[in-house]
């Protein structure tokens, strides 16, 4: 319509002096999104360190309930994916978009995979009990700590707020996918994959330092 | 939106080259291998924990930061984007740290000296 026009084969919104300057702006707020999601995982991390100083004991209880092993395949499953989210761009960059398009179906599947595990897990801890906080059944787990419930409440709110970004980054995905397929993007204009790509990747980066937290040291 | 731009129509876009920058293929191979050697240590290093207490969280964590690095540079691309875009992520990390300092002189200054909390 009247609000955009084309410049170097992009759609440009009027309040942009071209599409380099659109789409350093895009990018510019998709960095300030990631601060806001370091913040908020942020709190969640800095709480489970100050309990854990305060209980270590108790800590180290809960973690031996996590099979390591799990969370071990889940990171592999998303470091692939975010690999092959990067190739989503590149071969956009590449004017592949077939290629691309594989890349970021294959990048949705991992996240299911991804989401498969984490489900096993949650049920498994259910049918022992192992519910957050005060939900947790002290008659079934007969924890050494009674206070074990705090434990599981960090492990649920910073597991599956993750998980949450896990589903939601694989929407968007699978949207970025059908406008590949549908021809929107080439080498000079990948913006929205990009921006769905750095939100992508900054779930990896939780995860990277969750794993060892929740399931290593414990 | 409904615009469907055909791949090869813009000659012209030269001007934002320097915008878009193109990280080889072969770099992208190379970080995800040495992301996934790095969990392969991180979970070595778990297997022999009791050798190296009372550093293992320390490696652990030491481990991820390298490999946090690694996404963001290359992955996320932070390595080649504005500086402004680089301070607006560090920003994030510098203001995590505030939250920390403050909050760990609060709860040992003063919960942890008088309650049962």
């Amino acid at each position: 319509m009247s609000t955009s026009r084309i410049v170097n084969g992009v759609e440009v919104a009027t309040h942009y002096k071209d599409d380099t300057h659109q789409y350093l702006s895009n990018k510019e707020g998709i960095w300030l999104f990631m601060a806001t999601e370091i913040l908020m995982f942020g709190g969640l991390f800095i709480g489970y360190i100050i309990y854990h100083t305060m209980y270590p004991e108790m800590f180290a209880e809960g973690a031996k309930y996590l099979d390591w092993k799990l969370g071990f395949v889940n990171t592999l499953v998303l470091i692939f994916s975010s690999f092959t989210m990067a190739l989503g761009i590149y071969f956009n960059q590449k004017n592949q978009p077939k290629k691309a398009v594989m890349a970021l179906g294959a990048t949705v599947l991992c996240g299911a995979i991804f989401m498969v595990i984490k489900y096993f897990e949650y049920t498994h801890k259910f049918h022992l009990g192992i519910y957050p906080g005060q939900m947790l059944n002290l008659e079934m787990v007969k924890p050494v700590h009674q206070n074990l419930g705090l434990y599981f409440g960090f492990y649920f709110c910073m597991s599956g707020l993750h998980g949450l970004h896990v589903l939601i980054g694989m929407c968007l995905i699978t949207w970025v996918m059908i406008r590949n397929i549908r021809g929107d993007f080439h080498s000079n204009y990948y913006t929205p994959i990009e921006g769905v790509g750095i939100f992508w990747h900054i779930i990896d980066l939780i995860w990277i330092f969750l794993f060892p937290l929740l399931y290593l040291v414990g | 939106m409904g615009t469907h731009h055909s791949t090869h129509n813009h000659g012209a876009a030269h001007s934002s080259d320097s915008a878009h920058h193109v990280t080889p293929f072969n770099v992208y191979v190379k970080v995800a291998v040495a992301l996934f050697a790095l969990t392969f240590l991180t979970v070595a290093a778990h297997s022999i924990r009791e050798h190296l207490q009372p550093f293992s969280a320390l490696i652990a964590f030491s481990i991820a930061t390298v490999k946090a690095y690694l996404v963001v540079a290359f992955f996320m691309h932070l390595k080649y984007e504005t500086n402004m875009n680089r301070a607006i992520f560090i920003s994030g990390f510098l203001f995590l740290a505030l939250l920390f300092i403050l909050t760990t002189l609060d709860i040992y200054t003063r919960i942890t000296q008088n309650s049962v909390l």
